[in-house]
């Protein structure tokens, strides 16, 4: 007992050492919230009450036929575009990450020229093909052999030019991220696919491809976002995509704000919308990438659910099988 | 083990070489990596490489299974000229299709593990004899369960390699090469990225493929178990072999300087 008194020679309890740690109190942090508020309160009210604003319209236009068609089209060369331009991204980053130096140079070339020209002027060059090419024919080249042949401005119409415009940009870009995604994998795996028998095409589509989605997957998600919006620049070849469609209602009735308003209201659901498949593939393949997967929402509801019930029973204890 | 090797290998009786080395050079760009070398490694035999960094032994074992070119000189495993096909005193580099098919006989594992990190341990393990090897699926997992659990990792089979330790991982990449059948191992430095504790386990993992006969070619700096398992130990040095021999005499009675020197610095 010496040896306690010897180390705590004063006896704590209720003097001046049992205190409590308040943090710091921060009251710059209220008055900002407040101010950010009152601003953003002052500018809805300002929006609300404006009499300039015809909200009917607004909702009316949000289901008009015209404008729905608009983003049936917009969705369709979104999708179509996406998927042309990363098959072809795939090849043009393999032909850049070849050793052929005329297959590089030619990806190179074609990534310099397709990303160093403004997408709308590509837009307005791809409609115009047919000032520059009066029909389009497929036969041998350099010899007079012709096995089909049309009129440029029958087979490029301005959808078809709008489509072409946006796959082939698209593409130069894409290449660039896939061919990142590539160069992340490390060549030790590679060499542990080759060193247990697996071709070069089967290493490339079950090793190196699967590792590479992982970093390929984030940036791609952007570029599909920033595609949906590019389609409104078809508005200059008057593709009748969303943004045409209401530019179109606008300049008969006047209602341009309204309806522009209607635009951006749809380009931000569908932008919203394409953010959660891209959520399960992050997920799908970033297997193995940590240690344990995030829950996907469905995951996260059904648990939040089930914390809020009484536990059941005791399940039967079943041993946990290490293998399925 | 299920890889059962013949009597006369277990024996360890005079067996044909199963892997001949013979002339073999090797330059990057200037650098002369591998300068006429000649080697064998006996049928069921442990053969250990020894040597600086740099002495050009993680490169000859490369060249074993073609990861590596060769600028001249032949490797033959099993009777058969690795990588090349020869016409007269040319050898021509075979397609990649075609040095595939020779690598499915010779495992490796790497002193990285290079694990396939999206697979689970047991996937890693099927994976090639199911994909290239046509191994129908139920077998595989089988012979994949069975494996791991010879390395002692029966019940990691779900597991991930970033779930895993170093040790473990390099068990997993182990078990992977075996899945194959091959005939020959060859082992890259396979202790090097451990923790000092966890290199046992690997270590014994690899006695006991000796043990049941399986001829390995390994480079390791690991002198107690060139000693106590190796058939052979090979000493190289700037691109040349020094000095071979059985483990005893080149371990612990070296006739060269060189190899005394090089067996002083790591002990």
């Amino acid at each position: 007992m010496t040896a306690i008194h010897q180390v705590s020679p004063v006896d704590a309890s209720g003097t001046d050492d049992d205190v409590v740690a308040v943090p710091l109190r921060r009251p710059w942090r209220w008055v900002g919230a407040v101010a950010v508020l009152v601003l953003a309160g002052a500018f809805a009210a300002s929006v609300a009450t404006n009499p300039n604003l015809d909200f009917d319209a607004i909702g009316a236009f949000l289901v008009d036929p015209r404008i729905l068609e608009g983003v049936g089209l917009t969705l369709l060369i979104t999708f179509i575009s996406m998927v042309v331009s990363t098959f072809l991204a795939i090849v043009i980053a393999a032909m850049r990450l070849s050793s052929n130096p005329v297959l590089s140079s030619v990806a190179w070339f074609y990534v310099w020229a397709f990303r160093g020209t403004p997408l709308l002027v590509q837009i307005v060059l791809w409609g115009y093909l047919g000032l520059l090419y009066d029909r389009i024919t497929i036969g041998v080249p350099f010899t007079d052999i012709v096995f089909w042949s049309v009129d440029t401005n029958v087979l490029i119409s301005a959808f078809t030019a709008g489509l072409l415009a946006l796959t082939l940009n698209q593409a130069a870009y894409s290449s660039e991220i896939v061919r990142a995604g590539m160069m992340s994998v490390d060549e030790g795996q590679r060499e542990a696919a080759t060193s247990l028998g697996m071709s070069p095409l089967y290493t490339f589509r079950r090793v190196l491809l699967p590792q590479a989605m992982r970093v390929i997957i984030p940036p791609m998600g952007n570029e599909t976002i920033s595609m949906l919006k590019n389609t409104s620049l078809l508005s200059v070849i008057a593709v009748l995509e969303l943004y045409t469609q209401a530019s179109v209602i606008s300049s008969q009735n006047l209602k341009q704000v309204e309806l522009l308003i209607v635009a951006s209201l749809w380009y931000l659901l569908m932008t919203s919308l394409l953010s959660i498949p891209q959520y399960y593939l992050e997920r799908r393949f970033g297997r193995g990438a940590s240690r344990t997967l995030p829950a996907t929402p469905m995951q996260r509801l059904r648990r939040a659910i089930a914390s809020r019930r009484p536990a059941p029973d005791p399940a039967p204890v079943t041993k946990e099988v290490g293998v399925v | 083990m299920t890889i059962t090797a013949p009597a006369d290998a277990v024996e360890r009786a005079v067996a044909r070489p199963l892997v001949e080395i013979r002339r073999v050079r090797k330059s990057f760009g200037a650098h002369q990596v591998l300068r006429d070398i000649s080697l064998d490694a006996p049928e069921g035999t442990v053969t250990v490489l020894l040597g600086p960094s740099g002495s050009g032994k993680s490169t000859l074992l490369r060249c074993i299974n073609h990861l590596e070119t060769i600028d001249g000189g032949r490797i033959m495993v099993d009777g058969e000229l690795i990588g090349y096909r020869q016409t007269g005193h040319t050898t021509h580099e075979m397609t990649p299709r075609q040095i595939a098919r020779q690598r499915r006989g010779i495992g490796m594992v790497f002193q990285r593990f290079n694990l396939f990190p999206h697979m689970t341990a047991l996937e890693n393990v099927t994976e090639a004899p199911t994909g290239v090897a046509g191994v129908p699926a139920a077998a595989a997992k089988a012979r994949g369960l069975d494996l791991l659990d010879r390395v002692g990792l029966a019940d990691f089979a779900r597991h991930y390699p970033a779930q895993l330790s170093g040790g473990q991982q390099q068990r997993v990449a182990i078990a992977r090469a075996l899945a194959m059948s091959p005939k020959l191992m060859l082992f890259d430095e396979p202790t090097s990225a451990l923790d000092p504790e966890l290199v046992g386990d690997v270590l014994d993992v690899m006695r006991e493929l000796a043990r049941d006969g399986m001829t390995m070619i390994v480079v390791t700096h690991e002198i107690g178990f060139a000693r106590g398992v190796a058939d052979q130990v090979v000493f190289m040095d700037g691109g040349v072999v020094v000095e071979s021999g059985d483990a005893a005499a080149v371990i612990d009675a070296p006739r060269r300087q060189r190899t005394r020197n090089f067996l002083e610095s790591v002990r």
